[in-house]
């Protein structure tokens, strides 16, 4: 689904690579949780899937195509299967919530008769479908950031990033947000969720991946945000089958 | 569907921008009022050429008592050499080059005179014996007046001999100067209007930069991100060259045609026919420098 083979991403006008040598494996359906210190490059990973930025050297394969041979002119056609959520959910002021989430599907074009049938579903996954007609600045964060899940899901994608989608939410709010990327992930959405979030990465003991100065110095399946016991050191790819969601818990 | 929400985007776009719209507006209006008044300045020289120079004439002025220059020493030029002058035109070396030509005697040259600058005061103080003979020769090719000079230039009687184009390309040469700066001044304004134009669209595409990036993030084709931006550059420079074109067309209604052809009513002037080939050229040139310099504006801002 998605593989990096000796990945190492330097900024322009920087010396230190923000991704250096980075080979993993993400497979379909999983739920991965991408840890680490701030500028440890987990946004970057992130934007190199979504071919927002490309690899100084190695490849990158996502959903079975290589974005170094995609042309510039496919890649929106590319993002398509891709859903993005950020932790300042960037919704647009103007719009309703119902005009926020047709707007992705106005802009490639779906059609009014699809849009009419595919928003309400998604407000209903993520729990709006009394909000529609309210806007951005009439809703709690942690409704803001259902929006912008709503927004990420509507299309269906098979691959969800989310970068700190609980950054800016309390316990409480995150949790009911974390509940609804696990649903999202249980109905065959891969999730990546790059996150500072201990409790949450404990709680839920999915893969984790943490990278420290651009490294991956732990891959391990049911972990947590911090090393337990045996760290598994930047093993990558070709392990076993993808942790399903429901399976993970009973890893220890 | 689409075409109703692009169209939604340039009107929010247009209302957003609009003192840069103006201005986009007023420039494009002020650089293709330039260059439609050069291309009527141009179809102006080009329609008085080929009127004058088929009426063109080379005048053989032959000597009056008071000329000194050529073969004159204050003398009147005698019945004999008007003669000589007179065969050396009909004789075999100068007749295959020459089409008519007539002989204009003092009378008759006063009699013109009095007739062109009826109503001036030099009218009152020229009388015939000022004025001298002339035969006026109408050559088969009007460029050709050279070989009149050489074969009788030299002759005892001729004081000068004159190309009645030689004025005409001083006229022309006035009027194709005025033309070039016309083109030279359009096309600094069309440079400013393209950096306005690219300006504007920069800007109006910063103004929407959250929808930009979310249409980026979403998959939206860098076509359909990048119409609205090149048709609200686009819709401005037309309203602009739609000015232009009503301007260019009231010029020649009401200066050129209610002006100077009543002026000067033996002049054919260009007329609303030829103004009215010039709009399109407007609207074509407005419409197309806003597509390019829009188009360039908004991919340069959507690479970064
Ligand atoms: N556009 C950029 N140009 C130059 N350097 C960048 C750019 N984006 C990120 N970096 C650098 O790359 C490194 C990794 O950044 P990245 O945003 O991936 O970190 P992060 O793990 O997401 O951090 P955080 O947890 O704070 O979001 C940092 O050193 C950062 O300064
Ligand atoms: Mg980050």
């Amino acid at each position: 689904m998605i593989r990096f083979d000796e990945v190492t991403k330097v900024y322009r006008g920087t010396a230190r690579p923000a991704l250096n040598g980075v080979s993993l494996e993400i497979l379909s359906g999983e739920f991965v949780f991408l840890v680490g210190a701030s500028g440890s490059g987990k946004s970057t990973f992130l934007r190199l899937v979504l071919k927002e930025e490309r690899p100084s050297t190695g490849a990158i394969h996502v959903l079975g195509q290589d974005l170094g041979r995609i042309s510039s002119r496919k890649v929106p056609y590319f993002r398509r299967n891709l859903g993005v959520v950020f932790q300042d959910f960037r919704l647009l002021p103007n719009k309703t919530v119902f005009d926020n989430v047709a707007f992705t599907l106005q802009v490639i074009g779906k059609s009014k008769g699809f849009i009419h049938e595919a928003v309400p579903d998604a407000l209903q996954t993520v729990g709006l479908d009394g909000k529609a007609q309210r806007f951005p600045h009439e809703l709690s964060g942690g409704e803001q950031q259902r929006v912008a899940i709503a927004r990420a899901v509507v299309n269906k994608p098979a691959i969800m990033l989310a970068d700190e989608p609980t950054g800016n939410l309390d316990p409480e709010t995150s949790a009911g947000i974390m509940a609804l990327l696990e649903r999202i992930n249980a109905n065959g959405t891969t999730v990546i969720m790059a996150t500072h979030d201990a409790g949450i990465v404990d709680r839920l003991q999915r893969r984790v991946i943490e990278v420290i100065g651009g490294r991956i110095v732990r891959d391990e399946r049911g972990g947590g945000y911090k090393t337990q016991a045996t760290p598994v050191v930047s093993q990558g790819f070709g392990m076993a089958a993808p942790a399903a969601p429901a399976s993970t818990g009973d890893h220890r | 569907m689409r075409l109703g929400l692009v169209m939604s985007e340039v009107g929010q776009g247009l209302r957003r921008n609009l003192s840069m719209v103006i201005s986009v507006v007023l420039v494009t209006f002020i650089s293709l009022t330039f260059v439609g008044a050069a291309i009527l300045l141009q179809m102006q020289i080009t329609q008085m050429k080929s009127y004058w120079f088929d009426r063109a004439q080379v005048a053989v002025y032959m000597c009056t008592e008071f000329s000194t220059v050529g073969g004159c020493d204050q003398q009147a030029a005698t019945p004999d050499q008007v003669a000589l002058v007179e065969a050396q035109l009909e004789g075999e070396t100068l007749a295959p080059f020459i089409d008519t030509f007539y002989f204009e005697t003092q009378e008759q040259a006063f009699a013109n005179f009095q007739e062109q600058f009826a109503g001036d005061a030099v009218a009152d103080l020229i009388t015939p014996e000022l004025l001298p003979e002339a035969f006026w020769v109408n050559l088969i090719d009007p460029t050709q007046s050279a070989i009149l000079a050489d074969a009788l230039g030299g002759l005892a009687g001729v004081e000068s001999i004159v190309d009645q184009r030689s004025y005409l390309d001083q006229i022309f040469d006035i009027l194709n100067a005025s033309s070039l700066t016309a083109i030279g001044i359009a096309a600094l304004m069309l440079v400013a209007a393209a950096l306005l134009i690219a300006t504007t669209i920069r800007l109006s595409a910063f103004s929407r930069r959250r929808e930009i990036g979310i249409m980026r993030l979403v998959g939206a084709s860098n076509r359909f991100i990048q119409t609205p931006f090149i048709i609200e550059g686009v819709v401005a420079a037309l309203i602009g060259s739609v000015l232009a074109g009503l301007a260019v067309v009231g010029i020649v209604e009401f200066f050129v045609q209610g002006y100077l052809a009543q002026t000067l009513p033996l002049t054919s002037f260009v007329g609303l026919s030829d103004a009215l080939l010039v709009v399109p050229i407007l609207l074509g040139a407005g419409a197309l420098l806003a597509a390019l310099s829009a188009n360039v504006a908004i991919t340069r801002y959507l690479r970064v």
